[in-house]
């Protein structure tokens, strides 16, 4: 049940936090009335960084990473210039990656994949940037990070084709048993494509 | 391992507002007079195998009219690893969702716990219409055998829909078309080896069976008898060299989905096309219970069928050597007829149900037949 009044103002915050990912109307009311209450040690701090952010966030030049500089730390940090770039879809995968710590090149953030159905194109994606980047960064090695679907297996041999004139090694993400997986509960699929790139120990 | 659906129950499905039937495992002879609601019972029984069912209905148009509730079926199975509950629904509105044991999973799992095989009276004219109804039934006899063909078409299918729009749109980026044909020339050979293997399992079966229909020599080829493109690299050069004919046509012209399935009357070696009608309906008699006897033979598993009005085409003679093929392979098949007289003979063989519908009620009860 919704209380008997609610200034304008505070319904307007309620139902723009109600509009984000993983929340409906009453958890956004419970959140912005937890915000209302502890205005110093929630509220200012969320309304100052968020203004930072608004202000700052923009895509890297570069990669197409979010960060708030103009390049983004990981193509400004020399540590990671090791000649890998890790091509991703989007954002949240690179995030990903990221997380793992496992990778240690840059990225490209493609923006999506190549889908005719949904008139993306190459030149709507970052791919003419990628085969700029591979040129002139001496890049020795491309990591199609891309998802196993039609649409992203479209793209990694679309990419795999653009490249191929650079010379530079094109490669992709294994597939097969997770990590802590149990072979029982895998489809016949997953199954095949980890027979297929097993390895020898 | 036997295969069939022990009991079924329809919410707001077709012309049945609620009905229950329960099968004890014998084949089920379904009779009672015109709309009484046997062939939607077929079909929903058909909606326990992944895709569209027997008539290829939307979602929407198998609800109760005027209702509007949407649908729900519910059954439970013996598969071929034992007892599962499957249940499929669709809201109105919405497309239906199936549930294995409770979890909810994609249509395509359903593959796995049955193999089901139909012929209707629509199919009575497989061999004169157009390629897509002999396709559409190859792939189902093809995805009996190999659950997973159905992934391989699904990949296949959606590549096609990305190239036909590159197609269509004029596009002229050879690389786009290429990472597509790779794709799908990979699925696209996976599909026609798959096909093969079928075809190859059927002619075993066939070789030798004792059984009173005739035998047909089955075959695979392009569009107007042309050879399919077989391999990868066939099919990808395929795909590549037509493009420019392709992009006037504004469709892809080669690959597995203009594929053809021929047939020959064996004993008279003549097309099946060009049988009477009788014939034309024996023929798929045949290939169905060929299909049945391969099944056993390579995965030890019996496939339910239905046979819809299959007594019509066929005299008593074919009929009472159909019905005992049918008990001895001992599958469970639901065959439809609108009265008993077409089940006579077989006596407690079969699980004869009478259907008849009153005023929005369906009833159906077990009648012994003559």
């Amino acid at each position: 049940m919704s209380p008997p009044t609610e200034p304008g103002e505070i319904d307007a915050l309620i139902a723009q936090v109600a509009r984000l990912p993983g929340l409906g109307p009453r958890s956004a009311r419970r959140l912005v009335l937890h915000l209302v209450r502890r205005r110093a040690q929630v509220l200012d701090p969320l309304a100052r960084a968020l203004a930072r952010v608004a202000e700052a966030a923009r895509e890297c030049s570069l990669c197409g990473n979010i960060s708030t500089s103009e390049i983004c730390p990981i193509c400004t940090d020399p540590r990671r210039a090791s000649g890998e770039i890790c091509v991703v879809e989007e954002v949240s995968d690179l995030w990903a990656m990221e997380r793992g710590g496992a990778f240690c090149g840059r990225y490209h953030v493609l923006g999506g994949t190549l889908s005719a159905l949904d008139a993306i194109g190459p030149e709507d994606l970052r791919i003419p940037a990628l085969v700029n980047r591979v040129r002139d960064e001496g890049i020795s090695e491309v990591i199609l990070a891309l998802n196993a679907t039609v649409d992203g297996q479209t793209t990694a041999h679309y990419i795999a084709e653009m490249l191929e004139p650079c010379g530079v090694r094109v490669s992709a993400l294994a597939q097969g048993v997770p990590m802590g997986g149990e072979l029982d509960y895998l489809d016949d699929g997953t199954i095949g494509a980890a027979l297929r790139a097993r390895k020898t120990l | 391992m036997r295969c069939y659906v022990q009991s079924l129950t329809l919410a707001q499905f077709r012309s049945h507002a609620r009905a229950r039937v329960l099968a004890d495992g014998r084949p089920v002879a379904l009779f009672g007079p015109n709309g009484a609601g046997k062939t939607n019972l077929l079909e929903a029984v058909s909606m326990l195998s992944p895709g569209r069912g027997l008539r290829r209905a939307g979602a929407d148009d198998l609800a109760r009219r005027p209702a509007g509730l949407g649908w729900k079926i519910r059954a439970e199975v013996q598969g071929s690893d034992g007892t599962h509950e499957i249940e499929t629904a669709a809201p109105p509105g919405q497309s239906r969702s199936v549930r294995i044991d409770g979890k909810l999973t994609p249509q395509l799992a359903l593959g796995r716990v049955l193999a089901m095989l139909w012929l209707t009276p629509a199919m009575d004219r497989l061999w004169t219409e157009g390629a897509e109804g002999r396709r559409r039934f190859l792939d189902r006899m093809v995805m009996s055998f190999l659950p997973d063909h159905a992934e391989a078409v699904l990949t296949y299918e959606r590549a096609m829909r990305e190239r036909n729009r590159l197609l269509r749109d004029q596009i002229g980026d050879d690389a786009w078309y290429g990472a597509l044909e790779h794709q799908m020339s990979e699925s696209g050979a996976q599909i026609t080896a798959n096909r093969r293997t079928a075809l190859l399992a059927l002619a075993e079966a066939t070789t030798g069976a004792q059984t009173a229909f005739p035998a047909a020599e089955l075959s695979l080829t392009g569009p107007d008898d042309s050879p399919q493109p077989d391999t990868v690299a066939d099919l990808r050069a395929a795909l590549a060299e037509g493009r420019r004919r392709d992009m006037a046509a504004g469709r892809s012209l080669s690959g597995p989905h203009r594929a053809d399935l021929g047939a020959v009357y064996a004993a008279k070696g003549q097309p099946a096309a060009l049988c009477s009608t009788g014939e034309q309906k024996a023929l798929l008699i045949s290939m169905v219970l060929a299909n049945a006897r391969a099944l056993m033979a390579r995965r030890g598993l019996a496939p339910v069928l239905l046979l819809d009005e299959v007594a019509a085409h066929l005299d008593a003679d074919r009929r009472a050597a159909l019905y005992d093929e049918v008990l001895a392979l001992d599958v469970q098949a639901w065959m439809t007829g609108t009265g008993q007289e077409l089940f006579a003979g077989t006596g407690h063989r079969l699980q004869g149900l009478r259907v008849t519908q009153a005023e929005g009620i369906s009833a159906i009860e077990e009648k012994e037949l003559p």
